[in-house]
């Protein structure tokens, strides 16, 4: 820094180091990062409150792409994932079951269909609010197929040939589960998992694997996909993954 | 020294070590960028999927982030041009009043090897990748630290990464808005007229 010192004698500019702007500035976006960090809760709560409240007006759509404006996130595991409609769509039930079954979208169309209206809270941390899904009660579809007494498990997979996912027999049997046809009051679509996906309202979203195709029961939990790489199997909104969101169900 | 005085026809900006530190910082930056665009963008994250293996490439190329500059620490042209980042003197703040009056003239504009845009921007762009860093940690290895941080950690690291989107956007605009300076980066040298111009208050 000599040098700047020296040649500074020469004309227009005083022989001086400057004030260490860079430095503050440097240090300052620290610190509003850390002071970010910690008053993330407050600020979240209220750009959330804002940005929905803007979505609802924007024609664009933009503000979907903002974080946290409101609505979901598409995450996908597997390279592509084929589209199954009404024709090609199939559901299978099995394992330890007395009657396997394999139903198309019809069939469960068909059946008593159930909505419910509940918070969606992504283990990442975005929450959409009352969001009506509609479908078929998963025990309905147990105990048509029904299950061994030895029974422990479920097993479920997926038509991306990626995604797995699993509930206790006890979990599965709740009236807050089930196979989903609707979402929004709209047929399900691709991105959303269509045609059917299934919806676990009381547990983080990543247990309701979508593109749903096969209904495994088991004689013991088998950890899905995200459970294999480190989250909790038994995924309670609040009361697992660390993490203390407001119950959804 | 020598140097300089051989080639008459441009004048040194920037040593090997430096552009090397530029290109690299660029290149996983890019890689940030487009595989954050990947997770994030639904349309693109439905086209791109394999969730896993972008996240993978996301966490390590941030990770690897810093190591240039690090590295380029054992540069003395490096570590003189970070003291001129640094250092802000009175005509960077005659710059900068002419920058927000969008006073283009040049006379209103005077800069050392660095203008007060690019020292703001070399300044704040460095705060700003720890602070993505820290974050992404946060995120990656939730264990660490107590849990609840990792919304926190997320809103931050949300929010932040659509501003770098926004301020990069604006680095690479001007760049391309000024081929001399492009070719300083690229070659290490720039002409003696661009130098006088951009950069009246510089002596090489």
């Amino acid at each position: 820094m000599n040098e700047d010192v020296h040649e500074g004698v020469n004309d227009e500019q005083p022989p001086q180091r400057g004030t260490p702007v860079g430095r503050r500035v440097f240090l300052g976006t620290l610190g509003l990062g850390a002071l970010g960090v910690v008053a993330a809760p407050r600020l979240q709560r209220g750009l959330e409150d804002f940005l929905g409240g803007a979505a609802d007006k924007d024609p664009t759509g933009l503000t979907g792409l903002l974080p946290n404006g409101g609505g979901f996130r598409y995450y996908s595991v597997a390279s592509s994932v084929p589209r199954k409609n009404a024709d090609s769509y199939r559901l299978t039930i099995d394992g330890l079951v007395d009657h396997p079954t394999t139903y198309t979208l019809a069939d469960l169309k068909a059946l008593p269909q159930t909505r419910l209206v509940r918070d969606v809270q992504c283990v990442t941390g975005w929450r959409v609010p009352d969001t009506p899904f509609e479908g078929v009660r998963l025990s309905r579809l147990l105990d048509t197929a029904k299950v061994h007494p030895t029974a422990k498990a479920i097993r479920f997979t997926c038509f991306d040939g990626t995604y797995t996912e699993s509930l206790t027999l006890d979990q599965a049997r709740r009236a807050d589960v089930l196979v989903a046809l609707r979402m929004q009051d709209k047929d399900l679509g691709h991105s959303h998992g269509g045609p059917v996906r299934l919806y676990v309202a009381p547990m983080y979203f990543y247990k309701s694997a979508k593109w749903l195709s096969g209904i495994t029961v088991t004689d013991e939990v088998r950890p899905g996909y995200w459970e294999e790489r480190g989250y909790d199997v038994d995924a309670w909104v609040g009361r697992s993954n660390g993490r203390d969101d407001e119950p959804t169900s | 020294m020598s140097l300089r005085a051989d080639a008459p026809a441009g004048v040194r900006r920037f040593s090997p070590t430096e552009r090397w530190v530029h290109r690299t910082t660029a290149a996983l930056m890019g890689v940030c960028v487009l595989t954050a665009a990947c997770l994030y963008v639904p349309q693109l994250a439905e086209l791109v999927g394999r969730r896993e293996l972008v996240v993978r490439i996301h966490e390590w190329a941030g990770l690897a982030l810093p190591v240039p500059v690090l590295v380029g620490l054992a540069s003395r042209a490096f570590r003189a041009d970070l003291g001129h980042l640094n250092r802000f003197g009175p005509h960077d703040r005659t710059w900068l009043r002419a920058a927000l009056h969008r006073d283009k003239r040049p006379a209103s504009r005077p800069a050392g090897k660095f203008n007060a845009g690019q020292k703001l921007y070399a300044s704040w762009i460095a705060g700003a990748t720890l602070v993505m860093l820290g974050t992404g940690l946060m995120m990656w290895f939730t264990h660490l630290t107590p849990l609840i941080w990792r919304t926190s950690a997320t809103f931050v690291h949300d929010w932040l990464a659509l501003t770098i989107g926004i301020v990069l956007a604006g680095h690479i605009g001007m760049a391309l808005a000024d081929p001399e300076s492009r070719k300083g980066m690229r070659t290490g040298s720039v002409s003696r007229e661009w130098a006088d111009r951009e950069h009246p208050l510089w002596r090489p």
